[in-house]
């Protein structure tokens, strides 16, 4: 008998499948797997794909993984993809409708798609998301696409899991100082202007370069990791500027299909770019101390709540709600 | 943390364009407190059984109005069960003659709802499946 973990590297499609329920459920089972399939992560790519309700993000994402499947440049990569809806806040239930825009990849043994739903979580992705693209990771897909819930201008936990975030615009969005304001185009590796067949899209064009020349800061993350100086040959001049990559501005027409070749093509020099420059690695390891810092958290609450008598517990809070005790000193009486 | 949902396809097969009934199923399941993924139109047996193996569903609602229950229905069941779900539960709407219903139950199906059926009947038979509140 195998474990499901043994099957799902051995290609199990349905163990696959049943383990990222599980994984999504957060049961004691599936964390038992994720950790013996943990070894085999680390090797796909990671590409966020995010933007507001109705830029066509899905029908980016079919493009995409139907271009990263075609053999024809250079080797075909097997692609998997993560299509995250919102759930209903009131009932708890989901519409996950991302499918409809990708049936052009059924069929395929190479993609696999799955649905799922945000369950409460803010912040773009559902709380299980980073476990279930690491079983997909250690499953051997190649290319992995994160689409997040429609997101709006806080919705940036996708760049910490994604190594590259593309952001979706469309022409005719927002407004010169919609652009400028922090928080989702500064998480963009890549923009896309979809839709690009519709008017004002010199606007959106001009409108995002010049954020991107305002925004162009050398305090920008990683630029102490960077000074250092690096080999980049290879890389075309254009999408580095000091080390420091620049997000490229493409348009792409999803339903034609139109500039999505070129769209492809940047992820991977984006990919090429972090490579040269050890930010693969610098990012990598953020990421994996950010998931020890929050499964720490999460550890270190579970067994304060197993060693705090309830009844001590609902005291003290009486005490807080009276105004006795800050919430600080309520912390203090209880650890 | 452990949250358990019961993750529910609703399929369309089949060439007629009408998802209406499909859309406001899909939709009294969401406010049901189910989570639904819906695949749109014009789907083959073979997409649906790929969707139900990728999204490890528990339930499939197939929606067919076209008259091509007794090719459509049997095949997608066959599908299902070759790929290893054997206990997913699988519910047909839409019209299908009176003659016809018990030859689709014989095969699997485990309820066929005519037109008229209240949503409610439909979120009702799912919770008493799995036991919900």
């Amino acid at each position: 008998m195998m474990t499901a973990a043994e099957s799902i590297l051995a290609g199990d499609r349905l163990a696959l499948s049943r383990l990222l329920t599980q994984v999504e459920n957060g049961t004691k089972d599936g964390e038992a797997e994720l950790d013996l399939l943990f070894k085999n992560t680390g090797h796909a790519h990671l590409v966020g794909v995010t933007g507001a309700p109705g830029t066509g993000k899905s029908s980016l994402v079919n493009q995409i993984a139907l271009e990263a499947r075609r053999p024809n440049n250079g080797a075909s990569r097997s692609v998997a993809i993560v299509a995250i809806d919102p759930s209903s806040p009131f009932t708890g239930g989901a519409i996950l409708g991302d499918r409809v825009r990708m049936r052009d990849l059924a069929g395929d043994p190479g993609v696999f798609i799955r649905s799922m739903a945000s369950r409460g979580a803010l912040g773009g992705l559902a709380a299980a998301t980073a476990g279930v693209v690491q079983v997909l990771d250690a499953a051997g897909y190649d290319l992995i696409l994160v689409e997040t819930v429609g997101a709006g201008q806080s919705e940036v936990d996708i760049a910490r899991l994604a190594h590259t975030t593309i952001v979706v615009e469309n022409p005719g969005m927002g407004d010169d100082i919609q652009a400028i304001k922090a928080g989702i185009l500064e998480i963009a590796d890549i923009l896309v202007i979809n839709k690009a067949d519709r008017p004002g899209v010199e606007n959106t064009e001009r409108a995002l370069r010049v954020n991107l020349e305002l925004g162009y800061s050398p305090q920008g993350r990683d630029h102490e990791f960077l000074e250092d100086g690096h080999e980049l040959d290879g890389l075309p001049e254009a999408v580095h500027a000091g080390g420091v990559w620049v997000p490229p501005v493409l348009k792409t027409i999803a339903t034609q299909p139109c500039g999505i070749p070129e769209l492809l093509k940047a992820v991977w020099q984006h990919r090429d770019y972090l490579v040269k420059t050890g930010l693969l690695v610098k990012r990598d390891r953020e990421r994996l101390e950010h998931d020890f810092a929050v499964t720490l958290q999460g550890r270190l609450k579970d067994n304060w709540q197993d060693r705090t008598d309830p009844a001590v517990l609902k005291e003290v809070l009486e005490e807080l709600f009276l105004r006795q005790i800050s919430p600080r000193q309520a912390v203090d009486r209880l650890i | 943390m452990a949250e358990r949902k019961i993750r529910v396809l609703i399929a369309k097969p089949g060439l007629d364009g009408h998802d209406r009934g499909a859309k406001v199923i899909a939709t009294a399941l969401r406010n049901a407190g189910f989570e639904v993924i819906y695949t749109g139109l014009r789907q083959t047996p073979e997409m649906i059984a790929e969707a139900a193996l990728q999204e490890d569903v528990q339930v499939i609602g197939i929606s067919i109005l076209s008259g091509a229950h007794m090719a459509l229905v049997p095949r997608v069941i066959d599908l299902v069960r070759a790929n290893g779900q054997k206990d997913v539960s699988i519910f047909v709407g839409g019209i299908i003659p009176e003659e016809d219903i018990p030859l689709l139950l014989e095969k699997g199906v485990r309820a066929v709802y005519g037109p008229g059926t209240p949503t409610t009947k439909v979120v009702e038979d799912l919770h008493r499946e799995f036991a919900m509140a």
